[in-house]
Parts: C-alpha cells; sequence; structure tokens
C-alpha cells in the first residue's frame, strides 16, 4: 500500500503548488461546459419545480401566476384519487421491484454455472434491455391481445381457459395491473441480472473451494460466501431499481393508458394528465414533490435498516 | 405444431432428461473432487429446467413479435393463432411505412439521438476528467448530483422544464429536445466517463509530463487514446437512450413532422384493428434493430463502467 502511493507523494505537492492557482482555473473551464447545462436544465427546473408546487401555475392562462402557500398540498391530501394512484404505484413498484431481484438473482447465479445454452441466455438478456420501453410495451400488447394473442392460444392449448375465450388481460379490472406487473419484470430482470452477474465474477472462487473443503452445502456457500460479497452490489440495484419503477410511465402508457377504470394508473401517469391534459401544472408539481418524499423515505427506512443489518453481522 | 410444442417446452417439467446428462462429463473435467451421485444428477436436471424456463420466459414474448410481424392479415384474423406464420409476407412492412410516416420518424430520432450523443460527450469528458483527477467539494457535490438526479419523477422536472423552454421558444423544437436530451444524458456518461479516466493510470500521465509533455500534449497524446473505447461505448449508449426515448418527446414536440419513432410509433395503437397487428409489429420491430445492433456491440464495456463507477466513488 505505502509502496504503491510512495511515487506519487514527492511529485504532486511539488508540481502542485507551483501550479495550483492556474491548474484550478483549468479545471474551472473543463467543468464549466457541462456544469452550466446541468445547473439550467436541471438544478434549475428541480427549484422550480419545487417553487411552482407552491403556486397555482396553469397552463395557457393569462392572469399571473399567484403564490397560494400551502393550498395545492391540503387539496392533494383530499385527493382520494391521487391516493389511490399512489396506492396502485407502491404496488406496482414493490411488485415489480420485489420479483425482478429474485428471479434476477435465479438467473444470474444460472448464468455463473458452467451450463450448456448459457450463451443464449445472456443474449437474451441483452435484448429487453436494449429495446425502446414503447416497443416492449407494443410487444406485450401483442401477446395479450384478446384473439390474435398466444397467452391466450397457449391457455387454450394447455386445457386452462376455464374463462372463456377472448380473455382481454389488460382491460379486466381484476387482471390489468398483474398484467403490466408482469411486463415490468420482464423488461427490468436483464439489467439486474447482468449487474448481479458482475458482482459474482468478482467473489473470489479461493472462497468458494475453501467453503467447499469443508463441506458445506450448496445453500450454505450461497448465505456465507456469496451474498455477503454480493450484498453491496444487491442493495444498490433494489433501490434504484424500486425508483425507477415507481418512476416508469412510458410502459404502462403504451399497455393501458390508465385503464380499465384507472386500475394501472401509475402516479406517473396521473400528474402527466395533470399537467399536460388539464394544465393544472402548480397541482401536477406538487403531486410530484409528494412522490420525491415519499420515495426519499422509504428509501432512507431501507438503506439504512440494512445498513444496520451489515453492522449487527 | 412443432414450434407449438416447444412452447410447452417453456414448462420446466417437460425438460428432456438427457440434457443434463449429456452435459455432465464436461463438468466433471472442470473439477475433479465431484462424482456424478444420483443427486448430483437430480441437481444438474433442475438446473437446466430452471435455465429452459428462464429462456423460456425471455424469449417468448420476443418470437411473438417476430411471427406477428411477418403473418398476413387472414392468418392475423385467425381464431388459432399459430407460432410460424404459415404464408409469410413482407407486406407488414410495406404497410407500415404506408400508414405512419415512419421515414421521417427514423430521421427525428437518429438526428436527436446522434446530435445529442455527440454533444453530452462533448461536455461530459472533460468534466468527468476533472471529477476523476481532482478532489475536492466541487467534484463531490457533482458526483452526489449524478446520483440524487437519478431519483427525480420526471414529472417534477418536466413542468418547469417545459415552462423554460417555452420562454426560449424552444417547445415543438427539434433544438428543444436535444437540449433536453444532452442534459438528460449527462449523469450516466459522467458517471460513466468518471469510472474509465480513472482506469488510466495517472502515474502514466505523469511519466509524460516528466518527459517534457506539455498538458494539453498529455491528454491528447497519452490519456484520450486510452479513453477511447469508453468515450466511444458511452456515446453509443447515450444514443440508444435517446433513441428509445418517449417521455419527453411526448412532451415536447407537438407537430406530426417533428414527432421521434417511439411516439409515432403509439399512433399505430389508436384504432388498433386485428388486421393492423402486423403493420405494427413490423414496425415495432425495425425500431428495435438499431438499439439492438449498438447494445450488443457495447454491451460488456456498459456493465463494466457501470461497476468501476460504482465502486470507486
Amino acid at each position: 500500500m505505502t509502496l504503491a502511493t510512495a511515487p506519487r507523494r514527492p511529485t504532486a505537492p511539488v508540481a502542485g503548488r507551483a501550479t495550483r492557482p492556474r491548474r484550478d482555473l483549468g479545471a474551472w473551464f473543463l467543468v464549466l461546459p457541462a456544469l452550466l447545462p446541468i445547473l439550467v436544465l436541471s438544478v434549475g427546473p428541480l427549484l422550480y419545480g419545487i417553487g411552482l408546487s407552491f403556486t397555482d401555475a396553469q397552463s395557457g392562462r393569462t392572469q399571473a401566476t399567484r403564490f397560494v402557500g400551502l393550498l395545492n398540498f391540503s387539496d392533494l391530501f383530499q385527493d382520494s384519487l391521487f391516493w389511490d394512484s399512489f396506492r396502485i404505484g407502491l404496488i406496482w413498484a414493490f411488485g415489480v421491484t420485489v420479483p425482478q431481484f429474485l428471479l434476477a438473482l435465479g438467473l444470474a447465479l444460472l448464468l455463473h454455472l458452467d451450463l450448456r445454452l448459457r450463451w443464449l441466455a445472456r443474449a437474451l438478456a441483452i435484448i429487453p434491455w436494449a429495446m425502446p420501453e414503447v416497443v416492449v410495451g407494443i410487444m406485450w400488447r401483442l401477446v395479450y391481445h384478446p384473439d390474435a394473442g398466444i397467452l391466450n392460444e397457449t391457455l387454450r392449448d394447455l386445457g386452462l381457459s376455464g374463462t372463456g375465450d377472448g380473455r382481454d388481460w389488460l382491460s379486466g379490472l381484476a387482471t390489468a395491473l398483474p398484467a403490466v406487473i408482469v411486463v415490468g419484470v420482464w423488461a427490468g430482470m436483464p439489467q439486474t441480472t447482468v449487474t448481479l452477474l458482475a458482482g459474482l465474477q468478482n467473489v473470489p472462487i479461493e472462497l468458494h473451494e475453501a467453503a467447499s473443503m469443508d463441506g458445506a452445502g450448496a445453500w450454505r456457500r450461497f448465505r456465507t460466501v456469496t451474498w455477503p460479497a454480493l450484498r453491496p452490489i444487491a442493495l444498490a440495484v433494489t433501490a434504484l431499481n424500486f425508483i425507477w419503477n415507481f418512476n416508469s410511465f412510458a410502459l404502462v402508457f403504451v399497455l393501458t393508458d390508465g385503464g380499465p377504470g384507472g386500475r394501472t394508473r401509475l402516479p406517473m401517469l396521473f400528474a402527466y394528465e395533470e399537467a399536460f391534459r388539464y394544465g393544472q401544472f402548480g397541482y401536477a408539481a406538487t403531486m410530484g414533490l409528494a412522490m420525491v418524499a415519499v420515495i426519499s423515505v422509504l428509501l432512507a427506512l431501507y438503506l439504512v435498516g440494512r445498513l444496520k443489518g451489515d453492522d449487527d453481522r | 405444431m412443432n414450434a407449438t410444442e416447444r412452447a410447452d417446452g417453456s414448462h420446466p417439467r417437460s425438460v428432456p432428461p438427457g440434457a443434463a446428462d449429456v452435459r455432465t462429463p464436461r463438468r466433471r473435467k472442470g473439477s475433479p473432487r465431484r462424482h456424478l451421485t444420483p443427486r448430483r444428477t437430480a441437481t444438474r436436471t433442475g438446473q437446466y429446467a430452471a435455465l429452459l424456463g428462464y429462456l423460456a420466459f425471455l424469449a417468448f414474448p420476443l418470437l411473438w413479435l417476430l411471427s406477428t410481424a411477418f403473418k398476413p392479415p387472414r392468418e392475423l384474423g385467425s381464431l388459432h393463432p399459430t407460432w410460424i406464420p404459415e404464408a409469410p409476407t413482407l407486406d407488414n412492412f410495406r404497410q407500415a411505412f404506408a400508414q405512419q410516416p415512419l421515414a421521417a420518424a427514423a430521421g427525428n430520432s437518429l438526428l436527436a439521438a446522434a446530435v445529442s450523443a455527440l454533444l453530452a460527450i462533448l461536455l461530459a469528458t472533460p468534466m468527468a476528467y476533472v471529477l476523476a483527477r481532482v478532489r475536492n467539494r466541487l467534484s463531490r457535490a457533482a458526483t452526489g448530483w449524478v446520483v440524487i438526479s437519478q431519483a427525480f419523477p420526471l414529472v417534477l422536472v418536466i413542468i418547469p422544464l417545459f415552462l423554460i423552454l417555452k420562454g426560449l421558444h424552444l417547445v415543438d423544437s427539434r433544438i428543444g429536445l436535444i437540449m433536453v436530451y444532452v442534459v438528460w444524458s449527462l449523469p450516466f456518461a459522467l458517471w460513466m466517463l468518471t469510472g474509465y479516466v480513472r482506469a488510466v493510470p495517472r502515474e502514466l500521465e505523469e511519466a509524460a509530463a516528466m518527459d517534457g509533455a506539455g498538458r494539453l500534449r498529455t491528454l491528447v497524446s497519452v490519456t484520450a487514446p486510452l479513453l477511447a473505447p469508453g468515450i466511444v461505448a458511452t456515446a453509443l449508449f447515450a444514443f440508444i437512450t435517446a433513441w428509445n426515448e418517449f417521455f419527453f418527446a411526448l412532451v415536447l414536440l407537438k407537430s406530426p413532422e417533428k414527432q421521434t419513432l417511439p411516439v409515432v410509433l403509439t399512433h399505430f395503437l389508436g384504432a388498433e384493428g386485428v388486421a393492423d397487428l402486423g403493420p405494427l409489429a413490423a414496425s415495432a420491430l425495425l425500431a428495435t434493430l438499431p438499439s439492438l445492433l449498438l447494445f450488443a456491440v457495447i454491451q460488456r464495456r456498459i456493465t463494466g463502467g457501470m461497476l468501476a463507477g460504482a465502486v470507486k466513488s
């Protein structure tokens, strides 16, 4: 450790002291081209958006926008339609993230083995990741199509069509949400798999060999060797997936557009309609803020809980 | 019919047990200590069954999209759809181009994706260099922002962004969309590129400086060539994300002649009769090809870069 850093030490301060002011200026020149657009089109809009949530901003209005204090928040608090949508959003986010992770973990463990057809699974695992979300949605609409879809045909072939022919999965009140959750799992699983697989490949193989010499079975080896090494990656992946899933839009927009009867209306779809169909910019911004707040709290609880779990061990 | 049976093969139980037996000798070569106990054979069979289950789940919507794209209207309307088109046709592709302005939309997507990827790289590379090499408050704040910006619901950002762009007369403008895409791909580009820069040993640059090369010369002739593959991969990834993007394009573009491919694809969904499923599938297939081809090229580098960015920051 000391050996590796030692040669660097003497040169850095000397060169640094001589050129520090100039180098810092140079650094600014390198940073500014990216920093300015980020400030103007990312940090700025975020602050602006937070500000908007305290106003009655509407699209295409001639009167000036007024500051309305917490009015939007108290409205939102009583807006049962929004909280319905929020509940659906949470069901969707958990319903996608958890199976996504478990299935991805299973597939990653399989791909880590020396199995035939592994190349095919790897290739297939890339495809959903690269596909436009709109295409994923269209593709699954074809699968779920009541008449021309393969799902109903397969069920019929298996003799499982007890519910009658032509079941419309995406417009059934009971089936719509589960159906879109399956699509969400399908679309997000590959990326999680590839990340977990990369994590698995970093687990030292010597540890595995030592454990199996000691007579540890597969489950024990997974628990004592693989999982501790994979844990940080698993934590990051599930947290990010949860955020992405909660904020997702295109997939469900294409599949059901929030229908039937709002059964799949995720909060993003709700806020989008509020803003760009009804023009309620201020109110929609409040919804966005509420989403950020709840997600932050959930994530903080999750991460703190998990990290504590680390310390206990 | 054969193909229909293969679809049933998706069921883990119907795996031919022979599949596992064929592979076991090779496995034995890899780890000589293991013996082929009946229990181990059973484990192997279970593993193959699971892998085939995954393959079926991942592949069947893709195969169905492929199949639908080549089916004539008569087969699409059939009450018992088959996996393999009986009379495959390219007519759907012709129809697709006739029904929607696909070529123009692809042109719009190409322009937006290529220009925004190029700009994002030009802006992000210098900043990533500084983030990787200089450790101060600014670089920590910037890295923090990169992470935090992943968590915003787009709706909180899109409304202010819409208002800002409207003030600049850049709503319903290709330039406005490109600006948004650039800023939107910067966090990921910074994340990846910072990882790649860290992978270039500082000692190499210091050696060049000792040999009398100026700072700029060091960057151009030592650092840049080593970074080139990472820069290309990041640029291609930015291209793919912009090519696939739907939400911003939906909100920011109104004129039909400016719309990008994913938005135009959703227009097929409007009055979707069974006969129109063919052109829908055909155009969805075409829209995916560029992303898929590029992604196949860069996939390994992207997963590597993501972890590199994560591990060291």
